[in-house]
């Protein structure tokens, strides 16, 4: 049986077959469970708390020894830091966040508009050598960035990419080209080739047939897998630091990362850059939510 | 309306396999024709060879008088109702049989007027406002045929349109198929593998076999005179009996001592085999005129019918279908005679039907 995408999308709340006593392990193993849970929750929040707590403290109680958790006097002085500059103009970092901001949507934008009809290609036509062929674009994705971050960088001086926003967006759609490829080509796959074949026989062209009817279908899978392109650049910090220099074009991690060092560092500073560098991500991950699910589980479906 | 005329079609996939080896059809002006055959035999191939789907490795389509090899689907005007049934799930039954005609550019009036008329012909009038995934199969499937008929296309193509619907439904929408088919005096080619489907549907049906055409013929032909041994146990549930025989003294002589009137011009020095429907034959007290001695080995009770498994003493068992009013028990001893008129007769080493 058909189950369209829109179906498969929607999250009723999630089915759990197996029962509670073989899930928890009995009640001995439960409160190991939880207890060890804890334990994690507590080391991996811990940081997030910190910082967060951090970016609203005074400088006095930042400093503090020994360091005060609870009893500091709250400020938002730090994040009038952040965009502000101490001459009341536009702060470095502001800017940088702007540049981070163009940088990876731009970049997105270009992986999902180059990605999205080569997966669909890749699903629909006999290629020759397609195995190959999509094995050698994952294989571009084997190496850190680190690897090649020297001769991009050489390659980047002698056309003069270096130190320019235009140089990291192409780079960053390279490496998102990709991944949106095969992580599309899986939600193509997922749609039947048969709603093309009716709105050709209906009078479309292949092209029309697929804007009209696949493209809608795979709005889920575009919003999953341009949310993972987005987050990747902009997190991205080896080509950031090594092909930027400018506080113009510097994006945020590497702006960031250049407040600690030097003689003393402004911690609330930089948690307060932190903290406003991992929200959107943040916000924007919880607005798909419902599609990244739908990313991991799509392929589950049968039909 | 038009004809289809499909000349020595031959499809190669990329990958090497051939999925239609040589296909001759001649399809009349407002004829419905089956594809029968199994699956893998290159039914669905040939269908979106004739939609323009799959542009085929070499061979000639012409529907009407037009040769279409190179025309795209679009320009073909040809209406196609596929096994998964493609309705838009975005759009309401309404808006996907408005969309073929909105495709065309067609006005609003005559594409609500076409709309509606399609929508009383498949009876759809309460499921207009609904889309694709408020509706059960069956409806969808309606809803995928009348999407077809608002096109009043040039003829339409159906592939295995009824497999995913259950027994019963299956058969309520084989009659209205065929029903609208004849009101409408459409040109159709529909694909199946179900063989009661074929019977009961089409003027003529074509076999097919690993890319090849067995035969055409109309229901009776194909179920009186398979072609050869591959129709001749595709055909018929429970098939034919094969029985090996042997011309002696101007009958021909199964073992077991049956024996059969021989057909005329049957060649010689040819190993053959008889083909028997189980309806040909008859299972009698023991010991009854012009009977053979043999066993049931087993009987199946359909209600309308009894399906007995008798051995003869022949080299197979054969089936007989008998009226439910003659009853024996398993194991019982009976008498088995032949009482249909000659035999279809094939060589046993081409596998064709010789006389
Ligand atoms: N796109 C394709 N690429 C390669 N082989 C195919 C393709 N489509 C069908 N085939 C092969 O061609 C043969 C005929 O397929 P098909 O026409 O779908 O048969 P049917 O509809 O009678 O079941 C099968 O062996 C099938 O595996
Ligand atoms: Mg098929």
């Amino acid at each position: 049986m058909a189950v369209s995408v829109d179906e498969a999308v929607s999250t009723g709340p999630a089915r759990d077959h197996s029962p509670p006593a073989r899930r928890l392990g009995g009640r001995g193993r439960s409160g190991l469970e939880v207890a060890l849970l804890i334990v994690l929750a507590v080391v991996m929040l811990f940081p997030v708390l910190w910082m967060i707590e951090t970016s609203i403290k005074e400088n006095r109680d930042v400093y503090a020894i020994p360091a005060k958790f609870f009893d500091f006097r709250v400020t938002l002085e730090h994040y009038r830091d952040v965009f502000v500059a101490p001459d009341g103009g536009r702060s470095a970092l502001s800017v940088s966040f702007l540049n981070s901001a163009v940088v990876a949507g731009v970049s997105t934008v270009l992986a999902t508009v180059l990605g999205v009809p080569a997966a669909w290609a890749y699903s629909r036509f006999a290629v020759k050598a397609k195995k190959d062929q999509l094995f050698f674009i994952l294989s571009t994705r084997f190496m850190p960035p680190v690897v090649v971050v020297i001769p991009i960088f050489l390659m980047y001086r002698q056309v003069g990419l270096i130190d320019s926003k235009l140089g990291l967006i192409l780079i960053y759609a390279a490496f998102n080209v990709p991944f949106t490829i095969w992580m599309m080509k899986g939600f193509v796959d997922e749609v039947p080739a048969e709603y093309e074949d009716a709105a050709m026989l209906d009078g479309y062209t292949r092209l029309q047939a697929f804007w009209k009817f696949t493209l809608p279908l795979l709005v889920p899978g575009i919003a999953a897998t341009a949310v993972f392109a987005l987050i990747f650049s902009w997190n991205e910090f080896v080509f950031a630091i090594f092909l930027t220099s400018s506080d113009d074009v510097r994006t945020a991690p590497p702006a960031i990362a250049g407040l600690i060092g030097g003689t003393t560092t402004d911690w609330g500073l930089v948690a307060a850059a932190s903290v406003v560098f991992a929200l959107p991500v943040l916000v924007f991950a919880y607005l798909v939510r419902k599609h990244l699910i739908a990313g991991v589980t799509l392929g589950a479906v049968r039909r | 309306m038009a004809g289809i005329e499909v000349n020595a079609l031959h499809k190669r996939y990329p990958d090497g396999t051939v999925a239609v080896d040589h296909v001759d059809l001649s399809i009349g002006d407002g004829e419905l024709f089956v594809m029968l055959g199994p699956s893998g035999c290159g039914k669905t191939t040939t269908l979106r060879a004739i939609a323009g789907l799959e542009r085929q490795t070499t061979g000639d389509i012409r529907i009407g008088d037009t040769l279409v090899n190179d025309l795209p689907p679009a320009e073909r005007d040809i209406a196609m109702v596929f096994q998964f049934y493609a309705l838009y799930p975005h759009l309401r039954t309404r808006d996907n049989l408005a969309f073929p005609l909105r495709a065309e550019g067609l006005p609003k009036a005559e594409v609500r007027e076409r709309v509606e008329e399609a929508a009383r012909l498949m009876r759809l009038g309460p499921l207009l406002d609904r889309r694709p995934r408020q509706l059960s199969g069956g409806e969808q499937q309606r809803v995928a045929l009348a999407r077809a008929l608002v096109r009043r296309p040039r003829a339409f193509l159906m592939d295995e349109p009824l497999t995913n619907l259950d027994a019963e439904l299956r058969a309520d929408m084989r009659t209205e198929i065929k029903h609208l088919q004849g009101e409408l005096g459409a040109t159709m080619v529909y694909v199946t593998h179900d063989q009661v489907e074929a019977m009961s549907l089409g003027h003529r049906i074509a076999i097919l076999n690993k890319g090849r055409v067995e035969q055409i013929g109309t229901p009776l032909e194909v179920y009186d005179r398979p072609a050869s041994l591959f129709c001749a146990a595709f055909i018929g549930s429970p098939p034919m009996n094969l029985i090996e025989v042997e011309v002696a003294d101007g009958k021909l002589r199964g073992q077991g001592g049956l024996v059969l009137t021989p057909p005329p011009g049957l060649p010689r020095d040819a190993r053959l085999v008889a083909g028997v429907r189980p309806e040909a034959l008859e299972v009698t007290e023991p010991g009854a005129d012009g009977t053979v001695p043999a066993r049931v080995v087993s009987a199946e009770w359909l209600g309308d019918e009894i399906i007995y498994v008798v051995d003869h003493g022949g080299e197979r068992d054969v089936r007989v279908r008998m009226p439910p009013t003659v009853r024996f028990a398993a194991d019982a001893k009976v008498g088995l005679r032949h009482t249909g008129g000659t035999p279809a007769v094939y060589d046993v080493r081409t596998e064709e039907l010789v006389a």
